[in-house]
């Protein structure tokens, strides 16, 4: 530890019944430079002569004591000035500015064991239909950030009160050892903070879920968390407890926010895609050879999303603040549910306009590889401004998802079923015939989406598929 | 009520039981002619005759082997060791037949055990040992330290009465220092029930014994700290509940005790609280004992072997300022 000061060389204790000892020698003169741990003079006790070694790097600036004199443990002898550096060991102090330990909840658990998801299913199991739950999609955590403050011991009792009162004891000033938060710290920040004008935002534990815009965004505010405390939860009969995971705060603060800010809407449509389903049929074998990727319904589904979000770009927006953010680019969120219920991520897919069927196929299986094998990155999961979710993969024909804010919409895409569908054959006759059916749906924001404008995206939408033609994609 | 000593209300106790029931004597060395090494039993053999008040030769085996036969026959033995050290030769008796014969045969086998403990009068390493977490960890023993005079009485006829062995320790420094109101009834103290010493909020010591009186003493000397003093009163079993309680409440704790650090009985109740009230705690929990030595002879070393108040005193102002 540098220091300036000047340094003490003082008469050692060598042994325990030692109280005294002579100096004997000087090895250095005043005006001498000496080393760290140099031999700067010889004593002499009645048990022992030793050497002793300077106690710092610098100038020999006095002599107190001179040879012949004999003194008691503890004479100052000499004193090292200039740029003296000390062996002596200031206490322990944390760094400050340091984050706090809180930790980040960029999911790191990605369990995705079928090496292929993200898509539709079909009534006759494949194996690529592992994605999307119903469950809506959350943005990652924040970065687990809170405000600056000292990285200091955190004792368990302090732990459990800034968790149940959801204040950050890197906000509350410390008065144990080292500045340590006590108990009673806390417990004084309890009082005040139940006391004070609600002002939380410095105070909220856990971290808030990134807004996933790309630009500059004002996400909808963080409803201000009451200071009440949360009761310790006890456990009844046949009921077992656990903590909730950082991830599964952030879903949950991310869904209750979303249902209080959108105005949620769902439209269905019923879409033939048995022209995608030949079509698909014949690629697989050629992108498998070519390519080793596997065509999924779901990239058939996003490609022509792409394409409609371009005429309904209230579909691709956001409302932020008291304007309206449309966008000529779309970066295309997918929901991947995680193994055992344990939460859901979304990766995105970064400027998906710019991708034809293949790329849409390759960008899925990225994705979906990374995040089968943990290796997607923070930035792959944030600025999606349209959402797709895959509950259909397990067999379901409608659902109502939460929008992922602060986009303004998402859609459903749901079981590939073959159902006798009325049809008009050539000659204007009409037919009931097998088709290839699926459901789509659109969950919109009603304060920004009207009615008609999010079924005129629908039918759109439909129109594409049914009508796929090979060669513009 | 009336002032006694802990020693005079250990004997109160006792004499009160045995008038109370026919079935109790007392066996050990030196107990009838002479009153006990400590004069505890002074005047019982004149009361009680010499076959409810034995002189016993000097083999602590043949003592406690012959208080558990007698035990196992119906009757209700309450044997002396002249020093709880001593016990050791009693081992066999204690820890392999009387603690596990209700669990082979189901026969109770209600015995108690005094046992004159405790270091601080030069007694050297034969004679000024606590003993206590050894048997601490038997099951099927129970083991009861009071501090008080009136818990020493109501404790000493609930271990006679106690279907159990049940290991009495005296602490020898107690006997004629310790004075206090003790009801003049005959009257029982639940074994296994902790009494809070002092109430406070700020750090709390777990203890039993003669350090019950250090811990007083040291928190009386800290102006401006408020200490909690448990009184465990026995150790096993122990008063959970109660110490949880009171770490809940003041979340630092140190567990005191005479005996020495590793393995004693302080470690056990220092894990339980790790254990069971983690959360609750805002330092760790600090144990203050003897070190790992036989307890020394020369009054120096025996004193800086005994956890004294300036211990406890560092050992507070040190937790507190966590």
């Amino acid at each position: 530890m540098a220091t300036r000061t000047a340094v003490d060389v003082v008469m050692p204790q060598m042994g325990v019944s030692v109280s005294e000892g002579t100096v004997t020698k000087w090895l250095k003169n005043v005006g001498d430079t000496i080393q760290s741990d140099e031999t700067l003079l010889e004593i002499s006790t009645d048990k022992v002569d030793t050497e002793v070694p300077s106690p710092g790097t610098g100038v020999l600036q006095e002599i107190l004591v001179q040879e012949g004199q004999t003194v008691s443990v503890g004479t100052v002898l000499a004193r090292i000035g200039g740029e003296a550096v000390t062996l002596r060991r200031e206490p322990l102090r944390a760094e400050p500015d340091l984050p706090p330990p809180l930790p980040v909840s960029i999911p790191d658990q990605v369990d995705e064991p079928e090496p292929e998801p993200a898509a539709v299913a079909e009534p006759e199991p494949e194996p690529e239909s592992a994605v999307a739950g119903q469950q809506e999609p959350v943005a990652p955590s924040g970065n687990g950030r809170a405000s600056a403050g000292e990285h200091t011991f955190i004792s368990p009792v302090v732990a459990r009160i800034a968790a149940e009162h959801r204040i950050d004891p890197a906000t509350v000033k410390g008065t144990g050892r080292d500045g340590r938060v006590t108990k009673k710290d806390m417990l004084a920040a309890v009082e005040s903070a139940a006391t004070a004008v609600p002002e939380p935002v410095a105070a909220v534990a856990a971290p808030a879920p990134e807004a996933p815009a790309p630009a500059p965004a004002a996400a909808p505010p963080v409803p201000p968390t009451p200071a009440t405390a949360a009761r310790p939860v006890e456990a009844d009969a046949g009921e077992k407890i656990e903590p909730m995971s950082a991830m599964r705060r952030g879903i949950a603060e991310h869904m209750r926010r979303s249902l209080d800010t959108a105005a949620h809407v769902t439209s269905a449509i019923e879409v033939d895609m048995s022209k995608v389903a030949s079509i698909r049929e014949r690629l697989k074998g050629e992108l498998k050879a070519n390519y080793g990727l596997n065509p999924t319904y779901l990239a058939f589904v996003a490609r022509a999303t792409i394409d409609t979000l371009r005429d309904w770009p209230l579909v691709n927006a956001e409302i932020r603040g008291e304007s309206i953010v449309t966008r000529s680019y779309v970066n295309l969120g997918f929901a991947v549910a995680l193994e055992g219920g344990k939460g859901l991520i979304v990766p995105v897919l970064k400027h998906a306009e710019g991708l034809n069927l293949l790329g849409m196929v390759r960008g899925i299986a990225d994705l979906a590889e990374r995040a089968r094998t943990k290796k997607l990155l923070p930035d792959d999961v944030q600025g999606g401004t349209f959402t797709i979710t895959n509950p259909g993969s397990f067999g379901t024909f409608m659902g109502t998802p939460i929008i992922n804010q602060p986009q303004t919409a998402i859609l459903g895409t749901y079981a590939v079923v073959k159902r006798p569908w009325v049809i008009s054959d050539d000659t204007g006759r009409d037919a009931i015939a097998i088709r290839s059916m699926m459901n789509l749906t659109l969950t919109y924001d009603h304060r920004l989406v009207d009615g008609a404008y999010g079924a005129q995206f629908l039918h759109d939408l439909a129109e594409r598929l049914q009508t796929w033609s090979e060669p513009d994609y | 009520m009336s002032e006694r000593t802990y020693l005079q209300a250990i004997g109160d106790g006792l004499r009160q039981e045995m008038r109370h029931d026919k079935r109790v004597f007392l066996f050990g060395e030196d107990i009838g002619v002479y009153g006990g090494a400590f004069k505890v039993t002074q005047g019982f053999q004149e009361e009680f005759g010499s076959w409810r008040v034995i002189d016993a030769p000097l083999s602590e085996t043949a003592i406690l082997g012959g208080a558990t036969g007698a035990a196992m026959m119906g009757l209700r033995p309450v044997a002396e060791m002249q020093f709880a050290d001593f016990i050791s030769c009693g081992w066999d008796h204690l820890v392999t037949v009387a603690s596990k014969q209700h669990w082979r045969a189901g026969t109770p086998v209600p015995i108690t055990i005094r046992l004159p403990s405790g270091g601080g009068f030069s007694g050297g390493p034969f004679h000024s040992q606590n003993p206590e977490s050894s048997f601490a960890h038997i099951p099927g023993l129970k083991c009861v330290c009071p501090a008080t005079p009136a818990d020493a009485k109501g404790l000493i006829i609930s271990a006679i009465q106690d279907p159990n062995p049940v290991l009495f320790f005296e602490h020898k420094h107690l006997y004629r220092h310790i004075k206090g109101e003790v009801p003049d009834e005959h009257y029982t103290i639940p074994i296994g029930q902790a009494r809070t010493h002092q109430e406070g909020e700020d750090v709390t010591i777990v203890t039993w014994g003669a350090m019950v009186y250090t811990a007083t003493e040291a928190a009386a000397q800290i102006d401006d700290l408020s200490v909690e003093i448990i009184d465990l009163r026995s150790i096993l079993p122990w008063d959970k509940k109660a110490v949880l309680t009171s770490v809940r409440k003041t979340s630092k704790v140190i567990v005191l005790h005479e005996d020495t650090h590793t393995g004693g009985f302080g470690a056990e109740i220092a894990a339980t609280i790790a254990e069971e009230t983690f959360e609750s705690l805002d330092a760790p929990p600090r144990r203050i004992t003897a070190p790992d030595t036989p307890v020394p002879f020369a009054p120096v070393l025996e004193a800086a072997f005994i956890p004294q108040v300036a211990d406890v005193v560092a050992g507070l102002r040190e937790i507190a300022a966590y």
